[in-house]
């Protein structure tokens, strides 16, 4: 793929697939807004600077793995990979539609490129620790990047696979929680606590990046350091808004598991609209 | 042995069989397996012994992962492995593996068609002193109920190594139930063993026994009994659960009229229950299932176990009658 180093191309990136969510689940009438919302930059990054990958030859075998765990927050991806040139952006509206290869939570034998299936959560974790080992016992070069939620860490499975990621030294395994502080039933640290969080990946023998998921300049120095860091597997803990980019979605927990009606949409979308302008005008 | 089937190459005197845990069978496999194939790697939550894994960390210790007591995750991490072309193979006791991590199995194996082999070591009620949390009597049902998924429930050591075997060079998931205690190996290396086909261990026309596991001996001996009795029963050894082989049942069916289905397992949900799908639809006759009844299972001897729990080979007699009587 073609890299954008550009930050304003890549807010702008990030902005378009926020407007691409917005008609999406709005076209769908059920599915999750906060989190894609909110993981929207760390898409962009990702897709378009940091993954090595070929939207043409999704198979290649050198490419760097995308292993999405919290699989409710796949509209983001497909958008992404829409924009990034893996299937056509028509198809985007077919999100959870009968016959799609765009199911509610990922089935990547559907869709060349989508690399995990995932739903239930905490699955993914031990998915990309095997894909990181079996790319070490092959001496791949390729980093195995993991997305996770971070309500989905409740999942003892999740802390299994950390134990497991750290015996092996899995330098290769980049983890990325989105810290956006909500799940279903509303704070995290109401639900079940979980800070602190980096003392806890550092006490799992991780090495801790912690940055602002929604500022694409520090993401893009937060992968270009976990790339270099060796000796055990790297978590970095995205901080996030839920909802970002929305005013009227920012940081508020019902909307994880909730798609905007078509007054909802369109104010969205004319919010997104706006900020776009203000991107272009560099402010 | 009268009318055992000749084609089956059985060994001669049933009484002179060597007594071996068909785990041992899997544990032969692998390593043969791992002989030809470097892709082939092997995954264990603390109970690489017991599982018969150990043989194959022995050979092989650079494609041995050891998970530690963390089924979920190894389950997860087999899936990753086998998306970047490896074979893993799972181990550990059945009530754990796919008993605790089914939910794995069904999304990160099967679902995604990862070509993962599951092995379920220690089932059925003859695990014995451990008790009821030890003995899987569940795992067949639980199984056989998810889509892509192959289960093989091999009949002694000899048949289990060609399951392993078979199952590592076939694309796909595949579930291998083994169980701890050593059983007679009347098997032999030129006995047919093809995952889907069910073999006709023993030709006959009054009723036919379908039994998978250990408890294929015991129905030739039930057959044996029954032969003295004046009753001439056919006997099916059902190594494959699913995909089940339909045409050998309504076969069967068709011949003599009468089903019995013989299982270390619930009868809920297991082979029997899967043999009763086929004929419900098929060719319906009158079918009585031998296995272990809607319940917890219970400390004690292998033996006494197999015998409170109704799996022998005098429960198959009984069971026999109690069909032939509603036989029209």
């Amino acid at each position: 793929m073609e890299k954008i180093t550009d930050l304003k191309e890549l807010k702008l990136m990030a902005n378009t697939i926020r407007k691409d969510l917005i008609e999406m689940l709005l076209e769908a009438k059920s599915g999750h807004s906060a989190g894609p919302l909110g993981m929207a930059d760390v898409f962009a990054v990702l897709y378009f600077n940091i993954l090595n990958y070929n939207p043409k030859n999704p198979e290649w075998k050198e490419r760097d793995r995308l292993i999405l765990s919290n699989g409710h927050i796949v509209p983001v991806r497909y958008a992404a990979m829409a924009e990034a040139g893996f299937f056509p952006k028509e198809e985007l509206k077919t999100l959870r539609k009968l016959g799609t290869r765009l199911q509610g939570h990922p089935h990547d034998l559907a869709l060349p490129g989508l690399e995990s299936t995932s739903g239930p959560l905490g699955q993914g974790t031990s998915i990309a620790a095997g894909v990181a080992l079996a790319a070490k016992m092959d001496k791949k070069d390729f980093h195995v990047i993991c997305l996770a939620g971070d309500g989905e860490i409740n999942e003892g499975q999740a802390w299994e696979a950390f134990m497991f990621a750290a015996k092996n030294k899995l330098d290769n395994l980049i983890y990325v929680i989105d810290r956006n502080f909500i799940q279903i039933d509303g704070n995290t640290e109401g639900i079940m606590p979980l800070d602190p969080l980096n003392k806890k990946f550092e006490a799992f023998n991780f090495h801790v990046i912690e940055l602002d998921g929604n500022n694409i300049k520090e993401l893009i120095k937060g992968f270009e350091k976990a790339k270099t860091l060796t000796g055990k597997p790297i978590c970095i803990i995205a901080n996030t808004v839920p909802g970002k980019g929305v005013s009227f979605m920012e940081n508020k927990f019902e909307w994880h598991g909730m798609p905007p009606n078509k007054e909802q949409a369109e104010k969205a979308l004319k919010e997104l609209n706006e900020t776009e302008e203000k991107i272009k005008a560099g402010n | 042995m009268g009318k055992i089937n000749p084609e089956m190459h059985l060994i001669e005197n049933f009484k002179e069989a060597k007594w071996i845990p068909s785990r041992n069978g899997y544990g032969k496999g692998l390593v043969e397996l791992g002989k030809k194939n470097s892709n082939v790697v092997a995954l264990c939550c603390d109970l690489t012994d017991s599982t018969r894994m150990a043989w194959f960390k022995e050979k092989f210790p650079e494609r041995f992962i050891e998970v530690g007591v963390a089924e979920q995750n190894m389950m997860g991490v087999a899936a990753g492995m086998a998306k970047e072309g490896k074979i893993p193979f799972v181990s550990s006791y059945a009530v754990f593996n796919p008993g605790r991590n089914w939910d794995q199995l069904r999304v990160s194996v099967c679902y995604a068609e990862a070509n993962v082999k599951i092995e379920g070591a220690h089932a059925g009620i003859s695990v014995g002193p451990d008790g009821a949390t030890h003995q899987a009597l569940e795992d067949i049902a639980i199984t056989r109920c998810i889509p892509n998924l192959i289960v093989l429930v091999p009949s002694d050591a000899i048949e289990g190594e060609k399951a392993t075997i078979q199952a590592g060079q076939i694309k796909g998931p595949v579930y291998l139930r083994f169980g701890r205690e050593k059983v007679p190996a009347i098997t032999t290396e030129r006995t047919p063993f093809q995952i889907g086909k069910a073999e006709i261990f023993r030709e006959g026309k009054d009723v036919c026994i379908v039994a998978c596991g250990m408890m294929v001996y015991f129905a030739l001996q039930a057959a044996e009994e029954l032969e003295k009795q004046g009753i001439d029963a056919m006997v099916i050894n059902n190594h494959t659960i699913k995909p089940i082989d339909k045409e050998t049942l309504i076969n069967a069916a068709k011949k003599t009229g009468a089903i019995v289905t013989a299982e270390e397992h619930q009868v809920f949900g297991g082979m029997g229950s899967a043999v009763a799908e086929v004929l419900s639809e098929h060719y319906p006759v009158p079918i009585k299932f031998v296995g272990i009844k809607d319940r917890f299972g219970e400390s004690g001897t292998p033996e006494e176990l197999l015998e409170k729990f109704g799996c022998t080979d005098k429960d198959i007699v009984k069971a026999v009658k109690d069909v032939l009587e509603n036989k029209k």
